[in-house]
């Protein structure tokens, strides 16, 4: 009988992690398919690359065509890496806000990161659409960190409850939404028209500076994140069995949440309201690695990173030279997956 | 022994006169809010006028707009108001996920893709056309949901259902949103009826669904008991001798018949159906042959005070009930929730 559980408990150093046995074999396979699925994303276009000349490119050596350095680097590669990164906050917020609730449709719109993002984006998209692109991320962010911030608060009662701070998010994104689609409805139709595609969520003509915005965001709160791996199990127990076993539950709760509207928010500035996958990855994980967070956070985020490379590519290819948001196909793609593991998973 | 068996009978009397008269009060208020509903608008029309209109009719112009404008508007309104909030207080019956409403069926969004694709077909943009086409694409949606939730491990579980519902809603929605973002011809011509609205319905489309409302109506309410067992766990029910499996498909079928007919008449209104039940549970407790009713005459409420309110504050234009709603409607329900939920 083989053991469940990896452990390292290394002699030297204060520190114990244990995680599912599957967790190396699944993250490995994972990191691998997201590799595959970026350099064959970087490639691919109306200028072709063959993967081999990508992979040159991207480590330096010398090809055949110089033009290949400027496309790559400059024109996609920050494109793709906006895609896998958003991918992997998204996730982590997901696993997170599902873990806090303990409920299985518990993703970042829950906790009003999505409808607040949206809201400050469309709202300056609409009626002030002579603003530079480049406010958009900062309204976005500033929306859902407000939003955030007043659903945790009024759900504040003496403590916070996760029932409390569902039907709190609730209302806050009923209102949220409410505005946006008074927008959608009234506004320019061209404007509505652009709004539509943000909302919709698009890594289109990412650049470096986004890449390099978004990086510090995703790799401090991610590692929180999986530093607070282990407050999660316990939360998950329960408010009163974790408290019994001696954590501080509110203050470990706050922080999460932090976390999670922190990785949800800049992700959802940089790409727009990517749907589903924070709902979906934190599933998927589990199906793989199971429960336990310390392994399912990685695996989750790598699997969120792989669906929106997976899902960007997939927007370029299907109707070319057309192109479809990501999003779009993120919810197309991933949603009758979900029904194949629900059907998969039946006992005989 | 016997005397606290007595008095926990009498409180037990005391509260059924206490909710009964509330719900006579609350039908008072939808009593009124139906007049002011019909008097107030783009054109005020006195009352004496209204009760002419149906008395002694002339065919004047107030007593022209009273029959074939604000009445029909008005009729439907409180109809899918009360159709709604059913639905919604049996999904969350059903599922003890207070995050559940018909919207999660996939109702909604079934029946804003089938809207879409015919519009981006047929370029078709009549009101009764769009009705058929939500109809069908919320049944559609509605059953596939449901048969995905039950091949999944364990049968038709809460948990099962709400997954497919979500997925199957994404899914539905994605290729919605994909289609009005490469026309943008279909976008304008369906934006508004996208945000849920009864403005320009007339009795003819009331007529249409009316039966499907009541079909649905009397089944909830007729189911009213069974799910109340139901909503404290599925064992629990079973165990008490109650065949699980017929009540959820008889449920089942009054939601879609319920959402179904809403969606069809009004467009996508998602605020009814997922905060009354919300509401009306912290006034009535847990027994849904309270809960059911009162939801009814609340959604009605509602739904008639906010289409009435979309029309008076900017006039001579009008904001659309779907988004006048959750305007108001949220902020009370996030004051509630501070009121009553401290200590669970």
């Amino acid at each position: 009988m083989t053991k469940q559980w990896l452990i390292i408990r290394p002699k030297v150093l204060p520190i114990s992690f244990h995680c599912d046995r599957r967790v190396p074999r699944v993250l490995s396979i994972l990191t691998l398919i997201t590799i595959v699925a970026m350099v064959i994303s970087v490639g691919y276009g109306e200028y072709y690359i063959s993967p081999l000349d990508v992979i040159k490119t991207l480590l330096g050596l010398q090809t055949t065509n110089t033009d290949y350095y400027f496309v790559i680097n400059i024109l996609r590669l920050p494109r793709t890496l906006v895609a896998f990164l958003v991918g992997v906050g998204l996730a982590i917020a997901g696993t997170i806000t599902q873990g806090i609730t303990r409920n299985p449709l518990a993703a970042p719109d829950i906790i009003g990161v999505n409808a607040g993002a949206a809201l400050a984006a469309v709202t300056l998209i609409i009626l002030l659409p002579n603003t530079p692109v480049s406010l958009l991320p900062f309204a976005a962010f500033t929306g859902a960190l407000t939003v955030a911030l007043l659903i945790y608060f009024l759900a504040w009662r003496e403590g916070s409850s996760p029932v409390r701070l569902i039907l709190v998010g609730i209302g806050f994104s009923l209102i949220a939404n409410a505005l946006t689609n008074l927008m959608i409805t009234f506004g320019e139709i061209n404007t509505v028209s652009q709004a539509l595609v943000w909302l919709t969520g698009s890594v289109y003509g990412r650049s470096w500076s986004q890449v390099l915005a978004l990086i510090p965001w995703i790799v401090i709160f991610g590692a929180i994140a999986l530093i607070l791996a282990r407050e999660l199990n316990t939360l998950n127990l329960g408010d009163e069995v974790a408290r019994g076993l001696g954590s501080p539950v509110e203050w470990q709760r706050g922080l999460l949440l932090l976390t999670s509207v922190a990785l949800a928010g800049s992700s959802v500035a940089t790409a727009g309201t990517v749907g589903f996958v924070s709902l979906m990855a934190p599933h998927l994980g589990r199906q793989l690695v199971g429960a336990s967070h310390e392994g399912l956070l990685p695996v989750a985020a790598m699997m969120g990173g792989m669906l929106v490379v997976g899902a960007d590519l997939l927007g370029r290819v299907m109707f070319a030279p057309l192109e479809l948001p990501c999003g779009i196909i993120t919810a197309a793609i991933g949603a009758p997956y979900f029904v194949y593991l629900l059907i998969k998973n039946r006992q005989p | 022994m016997l005397t606290t068996e007595k008095n926990s009978y009498l409180r037990q009397q005391r509260k059924h006169l206490q909710l009964f008269t509330g719900l006579l009060l609350a039908g008072l208020i939808l009593w009124l809010s139906l007049l002011a509903s019909i008097a107030w608008g783009a054109a005020d029309i006195s009352f004496k006028d209204i009760y002419q209109a149906f008395t002694a009719f002339d065919g004047s112009s107030s007593h022209l707009i009273i029959r074939t404008v604000r009445l029909p508007r008005s009729l439907i309104a409180m109809l899918v108001g009360a159709a709604l909030a059913i639905a919604g207080a049996i999904m969350q019956g059903l599922t003890r996920n207070p995050l559940a409403s018909p919207s999660i069926l996939g109702v909604n969004a079934g029946a804003a893709l089938a809207v879409v694709v015919g519009t981006f077909i047929l370029g078709s943009n009549s009101l009764s056309v769009y009705a058929w086409f939500a109809f069908a694409g919320a049944a559609i949606s509605a059953i596939t949901v449901y048969l995905l939730g039950s091949i999944g491990r364990g049968g038709l579980t809460p948990f099962n259902l709400t997954i497919a519902g979500a997925a199957i809603t994404a899914f539905i929605s994605s290729i919605t949103s994909a289609i009005l973002i490469l026309s943008q011809r279909t976008l304008e011509e369906i934006r508004f009826w996208l945000a849920g609205s009864v403005a320009g319905r007339d009795m003819n489309l009331l007529w249409q669904v009316l039966p499907y409302i009541c079909i649905g109506l009397i089944l909830a309410l007729a189911l009213s008991k069974q799910i109340t067992i139901l909503s404290l766990g599925e064992d629990t029910a079973r165990s008490l001798g109650q065949s699980t499996a017929l009540i959820k498909i008889l449920a089942a079928i009054s939601i879609i018949l319920l959402a179904g007919a809403s969606v069809a008449i009004a467009g996508p209104i998602g605020f009814v159906g997922l905060i009354v039940p919300h509401i009306v549970r912290f006034l009535v407790g847990v027994d849904y042959r309270w809960i059911l009713p009162y939801c009814a005459i609340f959604g009605a409420i509602i739904v008639l005070n906010a289409d009435l309110l979309g029309r008076l504050v900017v006039r001579p234009t009008e904001l659309p009930v779907g988004l006048v709603m959750p305007l108001i409607g949220a902020p009370f329900f996030i004051y509630l929730i501070r009121w009553k939920l401290h200590n669970s």
